[in-house]
């Protein structure tokens, strides 16, 4: 099964988008900011990560740079997934090292389909 | 189950949506007829759909006639639909030889997806001419929004990869739009598949994608035949997700070169 790890720390939009994921057929893991999503990556690298801009203790911003400056066992996409819509952000976000953006709010279809790009639905 | 005979307006508006661009409506969508409409009578001040048939029928060739054929064609479409397809696409445009320039034909592009798709996908490719890209639908309003090249945000992410959403649109006030560059190497023209006279010249690609679902057997068949016409013999149509010519037409045949797509039936053609 894949696997997915939520970062947000919205536990409604966690919610929303561990739905849709299990929907197809992702299996589903959550954290609340930065850290522990990089916690949670050292313990276990997901295929992919869904990532929130802003949050307490460490950014997606933060996360991603310290995720991609950490050597794994395997190299998880991450896809951006956030209220942020400008194109610095999205130029940024991608120069860091995002595979794909999803700008909040979004949908099923929405999410199936930047999955499918980064070759995971 | 018996699922009632549409009566009154909701009956004269499938009537007419049928009559304009041969789409029938299935008797499970009927109820859709109500919803749809709710915009066109709210900024016209018909307060009831018999009054909105009312006046059509005063002019059934007006403005408001085609407002409410627009309103009643499914539309919907994003970029890079069904994603396998483009690359299969590209593969038969890359097998034209370059000494000529290949033709594409998107018939029934809606709001601009497709075509807008296939100008990407070969305006990235610097090793192969541009192909020339016709894109064709019956409503005008479709057309409008695929000139102007808009979207909404929600339009924008389904289906575009991020970069070259980056490459290619500019967001403005939440939408985005795309750069002229882009829309202009699309031809857009108004055009109605079952009636109006076919584009000059043969295609190498003909795409008509979830087009001919809601025609009549009898309508379908005819639109197919009337794409043979204008497909090269070496040429190939792309057909939707789901959709296939088996038990539709004599005109295609499954191609033998490239999965999923038709190509022009000859032994038909020459009994014929
Ligand atoms: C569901 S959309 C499909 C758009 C695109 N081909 C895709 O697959 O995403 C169907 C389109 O066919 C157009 N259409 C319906 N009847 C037509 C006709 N008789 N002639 C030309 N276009 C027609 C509609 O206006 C609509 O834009």
């Amino acid at each position: 099964m894949k696997t997915c790890l939520v970062v947000d720390d919205s536990k409604v939009i966690r919610k929303v988008a561990r739905h849709i994921l299990e929907t197809l057929n992702f299996e589903v893991s959550e954290a609340a900011d930065g850290k522990e999503a990089l916690d949670s990556c050292m313990a276990s690298v997901p295929d992919v990560i869904l990532l929130d801009w802003n949050m307490p203790v460490m950014s997606g911003m933060d996360f991603l740079r310290a995720l991609r400056d950490t050597a794994l066992s395997s190299r998880p996409k991450v896809v951006f997934c956030t209220t942020e819509n400008g194109m610095a952000y999205i130029r940024a976000a991608i120069e860091a090292g995002a595979d794909e953006y999803v700008m909040k709010p979004f949908d099923r279809e929405t999410l199936e389909s930047k999955l499918q790009i980064v070759g995971l639905a | 189950m018996l699922t009632p005979r549409p009566a009154g307006a909701v009956a004269e508006f499938i009537a007419l949506l049928e009559m304009r661009t041969g789409q029938q409506m299935g008797a499970n969508r009927n109820w859709r007829v109500e919803t749809a409409l709710k915009p066109v009578m709210r900024d016209t001040g018909h307060e009831t759909l018999e009054k909105l048939a009312a006046a059509i029928r005063a002019d059934r060739s007006g403005p408001l006639a085609d407002r409410v054929v627009d309103e009643l064609l499914n539309q919907e479409s994003s970029f890079f639909r069904d994603a396998a397809v483009f690359d299969i696409v590209e593969q038969a445009v890359s097998a034209i030889p370059d000494t000529r320039r290949p033709r594409i034909w998107s018939a029934g592009c809606s709001t601009g997806q497709e075509p807008l798709s296939l100008a990407m996908l070969f305006a990235e490719k610097l090793d192969h001419q541009m192909p020339e890209i016709l894109a064709t639908d019956v409503s005008e309003s479709a057309l409008n929004k695929a000139r102007a090249g808009h979207y909404t945000q929600f339009e924008i992410q389904r289906g575009l990869p991020i970069r070259r959403m980056m490459q290619w649109f500019d967001s403005s006030d939440g939408d985005w739009i795309a750069n002229p560059g882009l829309t202009r190497m699309v031809s857009f023209r108004r055009m109605n598949l079952v009636a109006d006279s076919l584009p000059i010249g043969r295609f190498d690609v003909i795409l008509c994608r979830n087009v001919l679902l809601y025609f009549s057997l009898d309508i379908r068949r005819a639109v197919l035949g009337r794409l043979a016409q204008v497909l090269r013999p070496d040429g190939v149509l792309v057909l939707g997700a789901g959709e296939t010519v088996i038990g539709q037409t004599d005109a295609f045949r499954p191609s033998q070169r490239y999965r999923g797509l038709y190509e022009p039936n000859w032994a038909a053609a020459a009994a014929a």
